[in-house]
């Protein structure tokens, strides 16, 4: 007697009724997750945690690995493309990025993704035969752009190669916004700022220098195609505290007094030093005060340590240097002796939170705290500021004076205006001035061209496989448990003596290498063909974090319930298949995963394989 | 090819009693091809102890010659292990279980492995009731060997190479049955939710546990003339019922209809609720478990599930009413009680 072999009613073991399986629920569900559709570019590109949340954009995995075939010259490509600034944003990123990386959701600490960064600019070779031709021809349409902070250098760039006629306004000597005037230069060396700006204005850009736009009426009087507003929020904040007026000499505005330090016409300050507030301005202001004769330099904060703005790593830099940092002080008040500041007085208070988590901040009733001071540095905030701009213009202010923009586009009311970095929204970084910048130059560019600047075109797209053989892939797919490298600095006692030399040495090639080597490579992704599926579990026995599940679909929160491992990181998507055979789907979560490829290599049928997806945001001159 | 697992987990594994994760359970990373049945089996059994909180160095894992002979490399990597010669683990055991009877014992064999060379021992390991839990990774082939029909292999089946095989396959739980097995059950490596709870009783039983599990040969015996491939097996298992062990001590969550299930109380205090259990089958009753086994063989489906228990079992220990404490415990006192002793033993047999 042989078994029967006829295959006419598959799988009909597994009818929902048969009793071996818990399936019955199936009937009573409402809603199912739908399919993932792999084709919308977003969903991968959310899967690439850094790149997500970078605003720029770039695409870090691509050059990280770069960098670890010690191809920095390609790496400082990548990254010259996405962000225009590769050596300085090495330095001084915000990096929004490394709170995102996957590495820190399975360990302690993030790929040093900005200061790989430094490795590739400084390890590159030549780069000017690279950089895009400038047309001799222009193609007749002129546009100003005022400031020249990164957000108009990268406008500037990005217009430059498809012949415009560029003209940049600035009232500095030199290009470079705030990261000339506000960036220390033990953070940021003036060659590399200087290298990288003349990338852009040394090719067919027109800038004058020393120049105060007064008036944007006379601008749009001469008849440009299109203006690009990139004057920043230059307005440092003040405390109007009593004693002001006597102390006044010793008192300066944060970034006013940073400014007059860079451009060489303040070159000491009193031996006794409090610096006024905790974003990382008062950070630099600090460190500068250290490195020009400040001795019991302080920065004295209103909030707890913990919700200070500045980034934990500007403290900890501040803190190296041997500076403390008093939190949860109050300034009262300007304490002035025969007409000369000698300290000033703080209240100490302490936070409480309502049940909104909303913060209040409560005197403790103990005695003012008084605390010398030879100078005090505020650097409390800064703001817009455009007394330059006519109200009459068609460009629309709200009620906080600021101008109405387009988030998406950057345009504003009046349509021949764009605003970009910090004049659009307020006081961010440089990385998301270079995004605005990118973003403007699109709408720029469409709206030259009589299109709507409301038709983006699509981002670059595209996804190949990695396979290079039966188990072997193109990337490097070993996953390394190496903790985060530190950066090596300079001796302490030699940087706080000269205010120029950068305190940061960056990573030599080798200490790059094994940090790239940490990156988990989220831009390979799994891509799964249920058509190939046979169901035999092996990606799900294999995966080390347990990401894959095969269960029946269900309504998404209740679906999280049921998977291998808690699914709880609902910022993370599910990629959820077309149903299989077994009536049953493909979830995986792709919080952990760690791109490591084993899904693919166990699977007998290939129905897993690791694609490289790669996505390049939109720059101007792409066809929509 | 990746020769080692990442080291990052799930940073949210669940625990277990003991405070170890799922990850304490693992081995190595699997040399058998992607896609063997046989891996899945192995997560099932790490799945299974971590769930049971056992204590991995109370556990020993030992086996024969075969692909499923080498994967306890890929499980239970804290625990102890014996890789044997071919069909001879259940000798190596029975010496092990005198020696040391806390521990659990894990046998892994293949088709090949028990059906064929090692059929003589497995006879002899099953009617003595050896406290064992002995799994066969049952392929209807060699696949180490490259792919030779086995002794299960159903007549008519053929492997990717081979030719349909001539003679009818010998049923492991059957025949398992006829020797005296006190616990009979057949699952498939494809299908977790009803092989975890088998392993966990299989655990919790006292006496030897037969758990013959269909797990397709990807390489050599995957093939649509096969008899154990994947979409065959899909297609013809059928199960008893549904199984659901509960842990000692642990709350019973799920809620079933009066009278539609029943209630095995294991030897551990642990508990096996069966239910929606086929009506041709009391699996308290040998005689009808081998007649549901043979209404199913000829009705061409493969019988998947908890075939039969033996709930007042006894194992080796009892029948030789050995030592409570383990024999390799025992030292010099215990084992020579001296001059006056011999002689009253002397004396009683004069
Ligand atoms: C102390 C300090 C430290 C900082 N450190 C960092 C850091 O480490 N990393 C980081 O990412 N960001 C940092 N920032 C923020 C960063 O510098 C800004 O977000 C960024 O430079 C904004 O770029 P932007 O192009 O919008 O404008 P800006 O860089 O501000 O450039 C605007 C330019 O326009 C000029 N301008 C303004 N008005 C006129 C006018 N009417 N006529 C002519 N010219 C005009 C300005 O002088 C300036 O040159 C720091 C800021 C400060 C204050
Ligand atoms: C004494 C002896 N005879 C023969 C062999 C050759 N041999 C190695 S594995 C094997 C069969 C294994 O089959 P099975 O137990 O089903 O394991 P599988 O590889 O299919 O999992 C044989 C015959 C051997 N290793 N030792
Ligand atoms: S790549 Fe595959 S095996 Fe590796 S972590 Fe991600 S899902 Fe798991
Ligand atoms: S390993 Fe491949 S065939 Fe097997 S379940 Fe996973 S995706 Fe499907
Ligand atoms: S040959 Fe067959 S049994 Fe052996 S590892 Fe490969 S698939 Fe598994
Ligand atoms: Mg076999």
């Amino acid at each position: 007697m042989g078994l029967d072999l006829c295959h006419t009613n598959r799988f009909a073991a597994l009818d929902l009724s048969a009793p071996n399986n818990n399936r019955n629920s199936v009937l009573l569900r409402v809603a199912e997750v739908n399919p993932t559709d792999i084709e919308n570019p977003e969903y991968f590109h959310k899967v690439v945690d850094c790149q997500y949340a970078c605003p720029a954009h770039t695409p870090v995995p691509e050059y990280i690995r770069l960098i670890a075939a010690q191809r920095y010259t390609d790496a400082y490509m990548i990254n010259w493309r996405s962000n225009v600034f590769p050596g300085i944003l090495g330095r001084t990123c915000d990096r929004p990025c490394e709170p995102a990386c996957r590495r820190v959701r399975v360990e302690e600490e993030p790929v040093a993704i900005c200061r790989l960064k430094r490795v590739a600019a400084d390890n590159k070779g030549a780069i000017e035969d690279r950089l895009p031709d400038i047309p001799t021809q222009k193609n007749g349409k002129r546009i100003a752009l005022i400031g020249a902070g990164p957000a108009s250098l990268t406008v500037a760039r990005d217009l430059a190669p498809l012949g415009y006629i560029i003209d940049i306004f600035d009232n500095q000597f030199a290009g470079g916004g705030m990261m000339r005037s506000q960036i220390p230069a033990f953070r940021l060396p003036i060659k590399v700022l200087d290298e990288e700006v003349s990338y852009i204005l040394q090719r067919g850009v027109n800038a004058t220098f020393d120049v105060e736009v007064d008036s944007l009426k006379s601008v749009l009087d001469k008849n440009y195609d299109a203006v690009f507003v990139g004057t920043g929020a230059p307005r440092g904040k003040g405390l109007n505290l009593p004693g002001l007026e006597d102390a006044m000499d010793n008192v300066h505005l944060g970034i006013d007094w940073l400014s007059s330090v860079a451009f060489e016409h303040t070159e000491s300050i009193g031996k006794r030093v409090l610096v006024l507030g905790g974003g990382n301005t008062a950070m630099d202001c600090c460190r500068t005060s250290k490195r020009l004769g400040g001795e019991d330099v302080r920065v004295v904060v209103r909030s707890p340590f913990e919700d200070m703005k500045a980034s934990p790593w500007e403290k900890e830099d501040a803190m190296h240097e041997g500076i403390p940092i008093y939190n949860n002080h109050v300034p009262k008040e300007f304490v002035v002796e025969d007409g000369k500041l000698v300290g000033m007085h703080f209240e100490k208070v302490e936070a409480q939170y309502d049940e909104d988590g909303k913060r209040s901040l409560v005197p403790t009733g103990e005695d003012l705290v008084f605390m010398e001071a030879d100078d005090v540095l505020m650097a409390i905030g800064q703001e817009n500021a455009f007394p330059w701009i006519e109200r009459d213009l068609g460009i629309e202010f709200d009620k906080w004076d600021m101008p109405v923009i387009n988030e998406v586009t950057f345009q504003s009311t009046n349509e021949k205006v764009f605003f970009g970095g910090d004049a659009a929204f307020g006081p961010e970084n440089i990385i998301t001035a270079v995004a605005h910048g990118h973003q403007a130059a699109v709408s720029i560019d469409l709206f030259c061209n009589g299109e709507d600047v409301t038709q983006r075109p699509a981002p670059g797209v595209t996804l190949s496989s990695q396979k290079m053989g039966v188990h072997e892939w193109s990337y490097d797919n070993a996953i390394e448990t190496d903790q985060r490298y530190v950066v090596p600095l300079a001796p302490l006692e030699e940087s706080l003596s000269d205010r120029k030399m950068e305190v940061e040495l960056g990573f030599d090639p080798a200490t790059g290498y094994k940090e790239a080597e940490r990156c988990l490579n989220c831009d390979v992704q799994t891509v799964f063909e249920e058509t190939r599926c046979i169901e035999c579990d092996a990606c799900v026995d294999i995966c080390p974090t347990d990401c894959i599940t095969f269960t029946e679909n269900g309504e998404e929160e209740e679906l999280r319930t049921r998977l291998a491992a808690p699914a709880g990181n609902l910022a993370q998507d599910l990629y959820v298949s077309e149903t299989l055979p077994t009536k049953r789907v493909m979830v995986k979560d792709e919080n952990v995963c760690l791109h490591c490829g084993l899904c693919a290599e166990r699977c007998p049928t290939t129905a897993w394989d690791m694609q490289k997806f790669l996505y390049n945001v939109t720059q101007a001159g792409q066809p929509v | 090819m990746s020769y080692q697992l990442p080291k990052f987990r799930h940073p949210d594994l669940p625990v277990n009693d003991l405070g170890y994760t799922k990850a304490d359970y693992e081995g190595a990373i699997s040399t058998l091809c992607a896609g063997c049945g046989h891996d899945s089996i192995s997560g099932a059994i790490v799945r299974s102890c971590h769930e049971l909180s056992i204590e991995p160095h109370k556990i020993a894992k030992l086996s024969g010659i075969g692909c499923s002979s080498k994967s306890p490399t890929y499980f239970l990597g804290q625990s102890h292990g014996f890789n044997s010669v071919h069909g001879r683990m259940p000798s190596v055991v029975t010496g092990a279980a005198l020696a040391n009877r806390d521990l659990l014992y894990l046998g892994v064999s293949g088709d090949g492995d028990t059906a064929s060379i090692g059929m003589g021992q497995f006879a002899h390991a099953v009617r003595r009731n050896l406290n064992m839990v002995y799994i066969v990774m049952n392929n209807g082939c060699y696949g180490l060997t490259k792919g030779q029909d086995s002794a299960t292999a159903d007549e008519g089946s053929a492997s990717k190479k081979g030719d349909p095989s001539l003679w009818g396959a010998i049923d492991l739980c059957a025949t398992a049955l006829q020797m005296g097995a006190t616990f009979v059950a057949r699952s498939f490596s494809g299908d977790k939710e009803q092989l975890v709870p088998l392993i966990k009783a299989a655990i919790s039983h006292r006496g030897f546990a037969l758990l013959d599990v269909v797990s397709p040969c990807v390489t050599f015996n995957n093939n649509p003339e096969s008899t154990k491939s994947y979409e065959f097996v899909r297609e013809h298992a059928e199960a008893t019922g549904t199984v659901d062990f509960v842990p000692l001590r642990k709350e019973i969550t799920t809620d079933y209809k009066p009278g539609t299930a029943q209630e095995v109380t294991m030897h551990d205090g642990s508990s096996l609720h069966l239910y929606k259990v086929d009506e041709s089958l009391n699996p308290f009753d040998r005689r009808s478990a081998l007649n549901t086994i043979e209404d199913h063989r000829e009705a061409g489906s493969i019988l998947t599930g908890l075939i039969y228990i033996d709930e007042d079992s006894r194992d080796l220990h009892d029948l030789m009413e050995t030592s409570q404490r383990p024999l390799n415990e025992l030292d010099e006192s215990d084992l020579c009680p001296g001059n006056k002793m011999l002689q009253n033993i002397n004396a009683s047999l004069r």
